[in-house]
C-alpha cells in the first residue's frame, strides 16, 4: 500500500520548469529517501504534496485519495527554512501550532507533556523560545511537526545546523516513530545521511526523476564489480588471469575489477593459486553519493 | 474558521499582554491629561493677579474704568521718578506711566511701563486695548456727539443657518449656529486624524508582524497547517482588534482625565486644551457670554451622531482593512532587507497623506469637488468621510461611498493575498513593482 502517489506531477514558474513530470510511490511505513542537488525541485514537490502550493497538472494520492484540506492534518513537515515565534513560551507555541493542526486544547496539552518527559525538558514550559540555544530550538521545532501524530512525516534537511548529539536523538526519534507506523519522506542533498537512514529513494534533478528504487538494488545496479584483497606478505608480480584488470596496488592492499562475464570466485581461484594469504576479501559497492554526482553530471 | 480564530487569538493575546502595549495605552491618555494638567495651570496662573502701580498725568483713569479682574490697578500720585525705583518695595509688579494727553484732536498716544520683565505680546495687547477703551470713553464724553446714540450706531450680526430637508424643502428649524460649524470643523478633523493614525499604526503593525514570520522562517511551518489567506485574514483581524481596544481605552480614559482636569482649574483647562486657529476662534466665542457652554454642549448633543457614530465604524474597520491588507502584501515582500524595501510602501504612504492633506479643504467647503472625490475614491475615502460626516453629506453618497470602499476593500484584499502567498517564500532577492506585479498572475 502507498500512503503516497505521485503522478505524472509538474509545477511551472514564470519559464521555470519547477517540476517536471514526476512520478513516484511512497509505501506506507517506508523511510524514503527525496534527494537532489540545490535547486533540484525537492521543496517545489513538497510544497505540492503539504498542499502549500497546488501542481500545475498531475495529481497526488494520499492514502488513495486525492489531496484535500484535511491531508495537512494527517502530514508533519518539517521545512528546511524554519523557525519559530521568538518571543512565545514553548508550552504555549506547541500548543498553538498543534491546535492549528487539529488537536484539541486536552489533546495538545497531553501531548506536549509525553514529549517533554520523553526529552526530559519539563523546566523549558514557561521559557521563552529566544531563550534557548539552537539546538534545544530544533528539539522543540522537531516535537511541533510530529505532536498531532501524523501518518507521513517530511523532514527537509532536518540535520541542518544540528551538533552531532542532538542529530543522533533525532534520529533515534525518526527511526521510533517510524516503527510505530509513521511514513517518513527524508529530503536531503547529504547522502550519507541517506545511505544510513533510508530503504527507499528518488533522485530528482531539474524537475525530473533521474533514479528511484531500493538502496540496495541501486548499489547493486551501479556496481563496477570492484574487489578489494587484503593479504599477507608479499603480492605477486603476475596474477596470471585475464578474468580481471588490478586498478590499485598498495602494500598489501590491490583492488581488482571483476571482467565482464566473468565470475569473482575467478579472482579468488586465481589469487589462492599463486599462494597468497587472503586476510580480507570485499566487494566495494558505489556509494550513493558517488553514484549521485555521476547521474547528476549525467 | 476555527483556525482564523486561533491565530486572531495569537495575534490578539501577544500584543495586549505587551508591556509596551500596556505602557503606550496607559500613558498615552495621562500624556494627554498631563498636558491639559499644565494647560490649565498656565490658564490658571495667567490670571494670577498682578499689582499695578500708574502714574496718570493725563487725569483721564479714574478708579471705576480701572476695576479688572485679572490685575489689580492703583492710581498714584507718587512721582514717577522714586516710584520708577522702589515699585517693587512698595508691592507693585510694575509701573504705568500716562503722560499728559492735551491735544484731543491727536490719535496717538504714547504710555510707557517700567518692568524688570519685559510683557509678552499678548499683555501689551490687552493692556493697549484697555486703554484705549478708556481713552475713547473720555474722548466721547468731550465730544458733541450723543454717546447712547454712537452706541446704537454698533450693531451685532449673527449668521445661522436654518438647514433645509433635502427630500421634502421644508425647514428643519434653528437647528445649527456657529457653534455647530465649530463643533463640525473639530470633529471633521479629529475624526480624519484618528484615521490617519489608525492606518499608519495599526497598517505598519500588521506589515512588521508579516516581515517577522517571513524573517524569523516561521511562515512554512505555519502554512503547512493554514492557507496562506487564513493567517493573513487572521493577522489583520487580530492587530485590528488590538487597535480597537486601545481606542476604546483611550475613548474612555481621555474624557475621564480631561475632565477631571477641568474640574481642577475650571472651564479654562478645557478651553486651553484645544488648539488651532478655529478653536481659538471657539474660546474667544465662549468667552463672550456667560453661558456659551451649556450651548455648545446644547450644540453637540444636537450633531447627528446616529449617522456619525456608525458611519465612522464602518470607516474605521473599513479604512483599517483595506490599508493594513496592502501593508501585509508589501510586509511579505520585503523579507530580510528592511532598508531595501522601504521604497516599497510607498503607494501606500502617498494618497493616505494625499488624504490627510486634503482634510482642510474638506471643512472649508464640506460638498465642494475635493471632498466629492476624496470621500468616494476608496484609499481616501477611509479619511476623508469621515471629515465630511459632521457636515451632514447626503446620505446617498455616504451609502456609495461604502459601497465603493466595500468594493474597494475586495479588490485590495484578493491582490494583497495573491502578493502575500507568493512574497512570504521569496528570500534574498530584491524586489520590485514588476515583479510583485507578476506574483498576482501566478497560479495557486
Amino acid at each position: 500500500m502507498n500512503i503516497l502517489s505521485i503522478n505524472q506531477v509538474d509545477k511551472n514558474y514564470h519559464n521555470h520548469k519547477a517540476v517536471d513530470g514526476v512520478t513516484f510511490d511512497v509505501p506506507e511505513g517506508s523511510i524514503f529517501g527525496l534527494l537532489g542537488p540545490n535547486g533540484a525541485g525537492k521543496t517545489s514537490l513538497i510544497r505540492i504534496i503539504t498542499t502549500i502550493t497546488g501542481a500545475d497538472s498531475g495529481h497526488v494520492l494520499f492514502n488513495g485519495a486525492p489531496l484535500d484540506e484535511n491531508t495537512p492534518s494527517k502530514i508533519g513537515y518539517m521545512p528546511e527554512e524554519r523557525g519559530l515565534y521568538k518571543k512565545m513560551k514553548v508550552a504555549e507555541q506547541l500548543l498553538y501550532l498543534a491546535q492549528l493542526k487539529g488537536l484539541s486544547k486536552a489533546e495538545a496539552t497531553k501531548e506536549i507533556k509525553y514529549w517533554f518527559e520523553k526529552f526530559e525538558i519539563s523546566d523549558w514550559w514557561n521559557k521563552k523560545i529566544e531563550e534557548l540555544s539552537k539546538g534545544m530550538q530544533q528539539k522543540i521545532q522537531f516535537i511541533a511537526t510530529v505532536i498531532h501524530r501524523p501518518r507521513l512525516l517530511i523532514l527537509d534537511e532536518p540535520f541542518s545546523g544540528l551538533d552531532p548529539l542532538n542529530a543522533n536523538l533525532i534520529k533515534d526519534e525518526i527511526y521510533e516513530l517510524n516503527k510505530q507506523g509513521i511514513t517518513i519522506i527524508f529530503s536531503t542533498h547529504r547522502m550519507e545521511q541517506v545511505e544510513e537512514i533510508c530503504e527507499k529513494i528518488v533522485l530528482i534533478d531539474k524537475g525530473r526523476v533521474i533514479l528511484e528504487g531500493d538502496v540496495s538494488e541501486i548499489k547493486e545496479r551501479f556496481k563496477e564489480n570492484k574487489f578489494q584483497i587484503k593479504a599477507n606478505g608479499d603480492l605477486p608480480k603476475i596474477y596470471g588471469s585475464d578474468a580481471f584488470d588490478v586498478l590499485e596496488e598498495k602494500d598489501q592492499e590491490v583492488i581488482f575489477r571483476v571482467k565482464e562475464g566473468h565470475n569473482p570466485n575467478e579472482l579468488l581461484t586465481a589469487l589462492i593459486n599463486q599462494g597468497l594469504q587472503i586476510k580480507a576479501y570485499n566487494e566495494m559497492l558505489p556509494s550513493l553519493n558517488e553514484i549521485f554526482i555521476n547521474q547528476v553530471r549525467g | 474558521m476555527d483556525k482564523i480564530w486561533l491565530i486572531i487569538k495569537r495575534e490578539y493575546t501577544t500584543r495586549v499582554l505587551k508591556k509596551s502595549f500596556l505602557l503606550i495605552t496607559l500613558l498615552t491618555p495621562l500624556g494627554i491629561g498631563l498636558i491639559a494638567f499644565i494647560g490649565g495651570y498656565a490658564a490658571s496662573a495667567k490670571s494670577s493677579t498682578k499689582n499695578i502701580a500708574i502714574v496718570d498725568e493725563s487725569n483721564i483713569i479714574n478708579a471705576n474704568n480701572l476695576e479688572s479682574s485679572d490685575a489689580i490697578y492703583t492710581l498714584l500720585k507718587t512721582p514717577l521718578d522714586s516710584l520708577k525705583l522702589n515699585y517693587q518695595e512698595k508691592g507693585y509688579d510694575m509701573v504705568i506711566h500716562i503722560p499728559p494727553y492735551t491735544n484731543q484732536d491727536l490719535t496717538e498716544h504714547q504710555i510707557t511701563y517700567f518692568s524688570k520683565d519685559k510683557l509678552s505680546i499678548q499683555n501689551i495687547s490687552e493692556l493697549e486695548r484697555k486703554f484705549r477703551n478708556i481713552f475713547k470713553e473720555y474722548k466721547l464724553e468731550n465730544s458733541a456727539f450723543d454717546k447712547d446714540a454712537i452706541a446704537k450706531l454698533d450693531i451685532k450680526i449673527k449668521l445661522e443657518n436654518a438647514l433645509i430637508n433635502e427630500t421634502d424643502d421644508s425647514i428643519k428649524g434653528d437647528k445649527s449656529s456657529k457653534y455647530s460649524s465649530m463643533i463640525a470643523t473639530g470633529l471633521s478633523y479629529i475624526m480624519g486624524f484618528m484615521m490617519y493614525m489608525v492606518i499608519f499604526i495599526f497598517g505598519t503593525m500588521v506589515m512588521r508582524s508579516v516581515m517577522e514570520e517571513k524573517i524569523n522562517r516561521i511562515v512554512e511551518v505555519m502554512i503547512s497547517s493554514v492557507k496562506p489567506f487564513q493567517l493573513l485574514l487572521g493577522k489583520v483581524m487580530g492587530v485590528g482588534l488590538v487597535g480597537l481596544t486601545q481606542l476604546l481605552i483611550w475613548l474612555l480614559l481621555i474624557p475621564l482625565i480631561v475632565l477631571g482636569v477641568s474640574a481642577i482649574f475650571g472651564a479654562d483647562a478645557s478651553s486651553s486644551m484645544v488648539s488651532g486657529a478655529d478653536m481659538e476662534s471657539a474660546t474667544q466665542i465662549m468667552n463672550e457670554s456667560g453661558n456659551d457652554i451649556t450651548k455648545f454642549v446644547t450644540e453637540l448633543k444636537l450633531m447627528n451622531w446616529w449617522l456619525i457614530i456608525p458611519v465612522f465604524i464602518i470607516f474605521f474597520f473599513g479604512g483599517y482593512f483595506l490599508y493594513s491588507a496592502m501593508f501585509a502584501a508589501v510586509g511579505s515582500a520585503i523579507g530580510d532587507d528592511i532598508a531595501e524595501g522601504q521604497q516599497l510602501t510607498l503607494p501606500i504612504v502617498v494618497p493616505v497623506i494625499l488624504a490627510f492633506i486634503m482634510i482642510p479643504s474638506v471643512f472649508n467647503d464640506p460638498d465642494g469637488p475635493i471632498a466629492m472625490f476624496g470621500s468616494m475614491f476608496p484609499l481616501t475615502s477611509p479619511i476623508i468621510m469621515p471629515a465630511r460626516l459632521p457636515f451632514d453629506p447626503p446620505i446617498w453618497q455616504v451609502i456609495l461611498s461604502i459601497l465603493f470602499l466595500i468594493a474597494g476593500i475586495v479588490l485590495v484584499t484578493w491582490l494583497a493575498a495573491r502578493i502575500y502567498r507568493v512574497g512570504i517564500f521569496m528570500y534574498g532577492k530584491k524586489v520590485s513593482f514588476k515583479e510583485i506585479g507578476k506574483w498576482i498572475t501566478y497560479k495557486g
